[in-house]
């Protein structure tokens, strides 16, 4: 081994492998390596690596930029950002952030949301399985013990809403492979993911439905998620909503806090 | 060590619902675990499904054995959840780095062979059977560079590691076939030098030439059939050393899983010609 020990070596050869001149470093032993032709192939198959893991984690992304595009940006990301650790599937966050800021990005502004609903999309995909919360729980609370409990939202339900442009039906239409094809109303749109027995299940949530989520999920009751719905939309039908969110599977227990049984 | 199984295939997502039908007998499957290293999902379910009807080789690609630092402990704890949760009849890893300073490259990135590499190494895999509670089968990586500075030849070099770290052997004869091609040494002799007691696995796989450099320089791309010379390569350690679970590897330009099982056929019937020989010394 060189003088420099093993951690050196790793230290000079990961340098080198994104560097834009890997024989410009100052490791004698590296620039050796890196003159040989089979230095490439390492240099590729990181690169490669990186950007296979991005392109499949970002489908639809892909498919809005087309694929050279999408290649090229991804490269950008990943010289910059390599993966935290080897689950691929989990690459890519802060890809949305990075599209935002990407300048051959700016003609299209609806790209990092649309990343972002992938990104929701992949968590969805490998969240902790659990039971749903049986409609049935509910149907028995009294009035009060209804307000006051709390609805923990299921591991696997992801939901936003995108305030600028119909991000869901842009996604859903370049995710699957038909495409899908019709106007577009172009105005904001609400996304609920949830996976209540096996594939990833998406459909449309306004608003008021994004709102009363994001307050079950910061562990306020049902009666503080209600008003936080009635803030955003005055005329949202909670019962109808609340159906909706049970049916779709969007919670996987219930809390009672009016302490009057377990 | 578990030389009962036969010849398996490395499962693609795309052939789950052939893999799963298919009664071959003896027919087992590996993937990365790496891909399924996920808390729950479709993922794990499929896995589940085809644990429940075939013997399956869990085969690391990321736990950078060859890193001048431990294993990552987060990484170990998720690939002992996988080996607790799907049994593997093999688990089996690299002579490789990948991750290293927080940072995962997403290949098997080579070190020189230095007394340094190999105690890390050695202390590696204890540290990785220790928390799998298992033996682990070392894969030789393929080449593409020459280093001044090794100390030690490749098989000398992996036969110290399994003598001292109490590992199993995976031979890749796809590898050792591009590495000899790129740095220039005879592949049967690679081949005959290792010792048979050690090997627990063999991996057969195709590879291409690099479009800049051509034939000099070999790519491990499995991307393409085994090629003719690796198969002569089996044949000829097979002959020597007896039966051993071997897996046809494809991660690119995916044929129909007819195809990989036709590939496994023709493993399997050297397999059982071996079995019908004397086992040789």
């Amino acid at each position: 081994m060189t003088s420099g020990g093993l951690a050196t070596f790793q230290d000079a050869f990961a340098r080198a492998l994104l560097a834009v001149d890997p024989a410009a470093g100052g490791d004698e032993a590296i620039r050796r390596l890196a003159a040989q032709p089979g230095f490439a192939v390492y240099r590729n198959t990181v690169l490669k690596g990186c950007i296979d893991a991005l392109q499949a984690n970002y489908p639809a992304v892909t498919r809005l930029v087309g694929e050279q595009w999408f290649r090229a940006a991804a490269a950008v990301f990943a010289r910059g950002a390599l993966p935290a650790h080897p689950a691929l599937l989990d690459y890519g966050a802060g890809f949305a952030e990075f599209l935002e800021s990407f300048a051959p990005a700016a003609e299209l502004p609806y790209l990092a949301d649309v990343a972002r609903l992938e990104r929701l999309w992949g968590e969805a995909h490998v969240a902790a399985d659990a039971p749903l919360l049986d409609p049935a729980v509910l149907a028995r609370l009294g009035p009060r013990q209804m307000t006051q409990a709390r609805l923990v939202p299921h591991p696997a339900a992801r939901w936003r809403w995108f305030g600028q442009a119909p991000i869901h039906t842009i996604w859903s239409r370049n995710r699957a492979c038909d495409g899908g094809s019709g106007e577009f109303d172009w105005r904001g749109e609400g996304v609920l993911l949830s996976r209540p027995s096996g594939e990833v299940l998406q459909r449309p949530l306004e608003q008021a439905g994004t709102a009363f989520l994001d307050a079950c999920a910061g562990g306020q009751s049902v009666h503080d998620a209600v008003i936080a719905a009635l803030d955003v939309d005055g005329s949202a039908d909670f019962s109808a909503l609340v159906t909706t969110l049970l049916a779709a599977g969007a919670f996987g227990a219930l809390e009672r806090r009016d302490h009057e049984e377990t | 060590m578990n030389r009962s199984l036969a010849a398996g295939l490395g499962l693609k997502p795309q052939h789950f619902d052939d893999a799963l039908a298919c009664a071959a007998p003896g027919l087992w499957f590996e993937v990365h675990p790496e891909n399924y290293m996920v808390a729950g999902g479709p993922r794990l379910a499929w896995l589940e499904a085809i644990r429940g009807a075939h013997p399956l080789s869990l085969h690391g690609v990321a736990l950078s054995l060859a890193s001048a630092e431990e294993p990552d402990a987060r990484h170990l704890d998720r690939l002992a959840a996988l080996v607790g949760r799907f049994e593997p009849a093999l688990v089996s890893e690299h002579l490789a780095w990948s991750t290293w300073r927080g940072a995962y490259r997403p290949d098997l990135l080579p070190a020189p062979r230095s007394r340094e590499l190999l105690e890390r190494v050695v202390a590696n895999i204890g540290r990785a059977q220790d928390r799998l509670r298992r033996r682990i089968a070392l894969e030789n990586p393929s080449h593409y560079l020459a280093f001044d500075e090794h100390e030690f030849g490749e098989v000398e070099f992996l036969v110290e590691i399994a003598r001292r770290s109490g590992c199993a052997l995976l031979l890749d004869l796809n590898n050792v076939f591009v590495s000899s091609n790129n740095l220039g040494y005879d592949a049967a002799r690679y081949v005959d030098a290792v010792p048979g007691d050690l090997v627990a696995e063999v991996h057969l796989a195709g590879h291409s030439e690099d479009p800049q450099h051509g034939a000099a320089l070999l790519i491990d791309s499995h991307d393409a059939p085994v090629a003719d010379a690796v198969w002569a390569l089996y044949e000829r350690l097979v002959a020597r050393i007896g039966p051993r679970p071997t897996l046809i590897e494809r991660d690119e330009q995916v044929p129909s899983f007819d195809q990989l099982m036709a590939e496994c056929r023709r493993a399997q019937g050297v397999l059982t010609a071996a079995a019908a020989m004397p086992e040789a010394a």
